[in-house]
């Protein structure tokens, strides 16, 4: 079920701007990759060339190739929505659909996609609000707005809905940044289950949180201002957070950084 | 902050820092004056809207309270004579409009989508160009365009259906206007969110976005046809008025309220008078129920 990324060369620009230069990496099946850096670097730029969500912005392209299990998701054959169905995604914000219940919501994934077969639909719902540590919270009330729960629930809600049409990689552009300690913990905790199942990369600006969950780190960081950030350094968690091969990693990690 | 508060301690309260003096002289003149103007300028604009309200509403609700106003027609009655009702004339103002809404609503909220969701580059802008140009187009000049090409270019009768023609160059531009600003406040992380679940894109506009700002283009609808619906030039032109009961679209004269209000109008009889009045006060009550139908909808629905 999960699969490997490796992407190859890839420079990333928003119309002449080039926001990411030169990118090689390979991701693992089920392990967690946290992308780390300082903030402009290019962390959510890459991410979303994963899932080729980053060409839904105009101007937005890419030179360079990022394979899923060997296959090129930039071919001219492949379709971007089938990719985004495999890869999925969750926001920096919660972002539950407003006019939806929270049934709705998790369960929208598959009916936009023609499900509509009530047993099979209730069925993942509850699978993936499980997944996602919501499911004792909400249960009684499936059927209330999905914005109406508090932001740590919507951004549970978000990935159960992420997870709902089971992709094969998880992506999370820094999922906690807007939650409390609780939440917070509850989503690491999480990502440490779905981990079995998935290939998660999670951006993150919280070095406790990238040590406490990834198996591998990799620092991004950009010259100056203008310039395109670049992948510094990659490698196991604990080699990156105790002793990294590169001066700007542990500049950045021991917060010796501008 | 503290200052502040310690000051209303009498005894222990330093004398009012350097900084905080008082409220000045000329500061609170200059306020007093202010609210003087505003205040009077609101209620200057006021007063032809009460004065309108109140000459309409007093010269015109006594035919209204009979239910023969609601169910008959003209038909038959002369100037001179009391009777009858405006049921032809709200029933054909309802008829076109409903009509034109039919066929305005989709090519306006079509484009408006096409604007919003997909318009890039030279094309987008000259649409947008030419809503614009429409926006700006006097009622008359439609209705004058239209009967070039209805009845001198195909030689067709003025009836019903000609109008809505007419109101649907003028409902347009409105409709394309306020359900773009509408789409525009979806926010798009929405739209991200749905990308990301592998929604296609079409998809993502006819069961996110759309439903999204559901309330808000209809409150637009609604409006812009409350706004249509006054429109008197196309009638001037394309909708002669018959006192009758007329509900073909394609066949024969078709009253309307403006027209009603017209045919009554300079009859220096006091039955005529009184039907006048009274069928602006129609006119303008199916214009405020069409508005509160929009703010009740914009309410009821809106997104959390
Ligand atoms: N929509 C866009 N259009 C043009 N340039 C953009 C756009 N989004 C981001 N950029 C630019 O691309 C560069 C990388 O931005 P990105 O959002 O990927 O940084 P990041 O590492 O995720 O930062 P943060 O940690 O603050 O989220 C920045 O210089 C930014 O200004
Ligand atoms: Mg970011």
């Amino acid at each position: 079920m999960a699969q490997r990324i490796d992407v190859k060369d890839l420079n990333v620009y928003y119309g002449a701007f080039k926001a990411v230069e030169d990118v090689s990496m390979s991701i693992e099946p089920r392990t967690v990759t946290a992308f780390i850096g300082p903030s402009g670097c290019g962390k959510s730029t890459f991410l979303r060339t994963l899932n080729r969500m980053h060409e839904v912005i105009a101007g937005g392209r890419v030179e360079g190739t990022v394979a899923l299990n060997g296959r090129d998701l930039y071919s001219k054959d492949i379709d971007p929505v089938a990719v985004r169905r495999t890869v999925g995604m969750v926001f920096q914000r919660p972002n539950p659909f407003p006019t939806m219940s929270i049934f709705d919501n998790v369960a929208a994934g598959l009916r936009l996609n023609g499900v509509k077969t009530k047993a099979v639909l209730a069925e993942a719902v509850e699978r993936s609000l499980k997944g996602a540590n919501l499911w004792n919270e909400v249960k009684d009330r499936l059927d209330k707005p999905g914005a109406g729960l508090s932001g740590g629930q919507q951004q549970r809600l978000c990935i159960a809905r992420a997870i709902a049409v089971e992709p094969q990689v998880l992506l999370m552009d820094e999922p906690c940044s807007a939650l409390d300690p609780i939440s917070t913990l509850a989503i690491e905790d999480l990502i440490d289950e779905i981990k079995q199942q998935y290939t998660i990369v999670i951006v993150t600006h919280n070095m406790q949180q990238a040590a406490r969950v990834s198996d591998r780190t990799a620092f991004f960081n950009l010259a100056a201002t203008g310039k395109p950030g670049r992948l510094i350094e990659m490698g196991d968690t604990a080699k990156i957070f105790s002793n990294p091969t590169e001066k700007a990693t542990e500049d950045y990690i021991s917060g010796r950084f501008g | 902050m503290s200052t502040v508060t310690s000051s209303t301690e009498p005894a222990a309260a330093p004398p009012v820092g350097a900084g905080l003096s008082g409220l000045s002289r000329g500061r609170s003149v200059t306020n007093s004056v202010m609210t003087v103007v505003v205040y009077g300028a609101f209620l200057l604009a006021l007063v032809p809207l009460a004065w309108i309200l109140w000459t309409v509403l007093s010269r015109g609700y006594s035919l209204l309270l009979d239910q023969n106003w609601w169910l008959t027609s003209q038909r038959g009655i002369t100037p001179r004579r009391v009777g009858g009702g405006a049921y032809h004339a709200i029933l054909g103002t309802l008829v076109q409009a409903a009509v034109c809404a039919l066929i305005a609503v989709p090519i306006a909220v079509f484009t408006a989508i096409y604007l919003v969701e997909y318009g890039r580059g030279k094309l987008a802008r000259a649409v947008s160009f030419m809503v614009d140009i429409l926006t700006g187009i006097p009622s008359i000049v439609a209705a004058l365009f239209i009967y070039a090409v209805w009845v001198t270019t195909f030689g067709l009768q003025r009836v019903g259906f000609a109008v809505s023609l007419a109101l649907v160059m003028l409902m347009i531009p409105v409709v394309v206007r306020s359900t773009e600003e509408m789409l525009k406040l979806v926010p798009n992380e929405l739209r991200e969110a749905s990308y990301a679940l592998g929604v296609p894109k079409w998809k993502t506009i006819a069961r996110i976005v759309i439903p999204t700002a559901l309330s808000g283009i209809i409150t637009g609808v609604l409006l812009g046809l409350a706004r249509v619906m006054g429109e008197t030039a196309p009638l001037l032109i394309l909708g002669p008025y018959s006192a009758s009961i007329n509900t073909s679209l394609v066949d024969g004269p078709m009253a309307a309220l403006p027209t009603m209000i017209k045919d009554n109008f300079g009859q220096a009889l006091q039955p005529a008078t009184d039907r006048l009045w009274a069928s602006a006060l129609t006119l303008i009550l199916l214009v405020l129920l069409l508005n509160g139908a929009g703010r009740v909808v914009a309410r009821f629905s809106a997104v959390r």
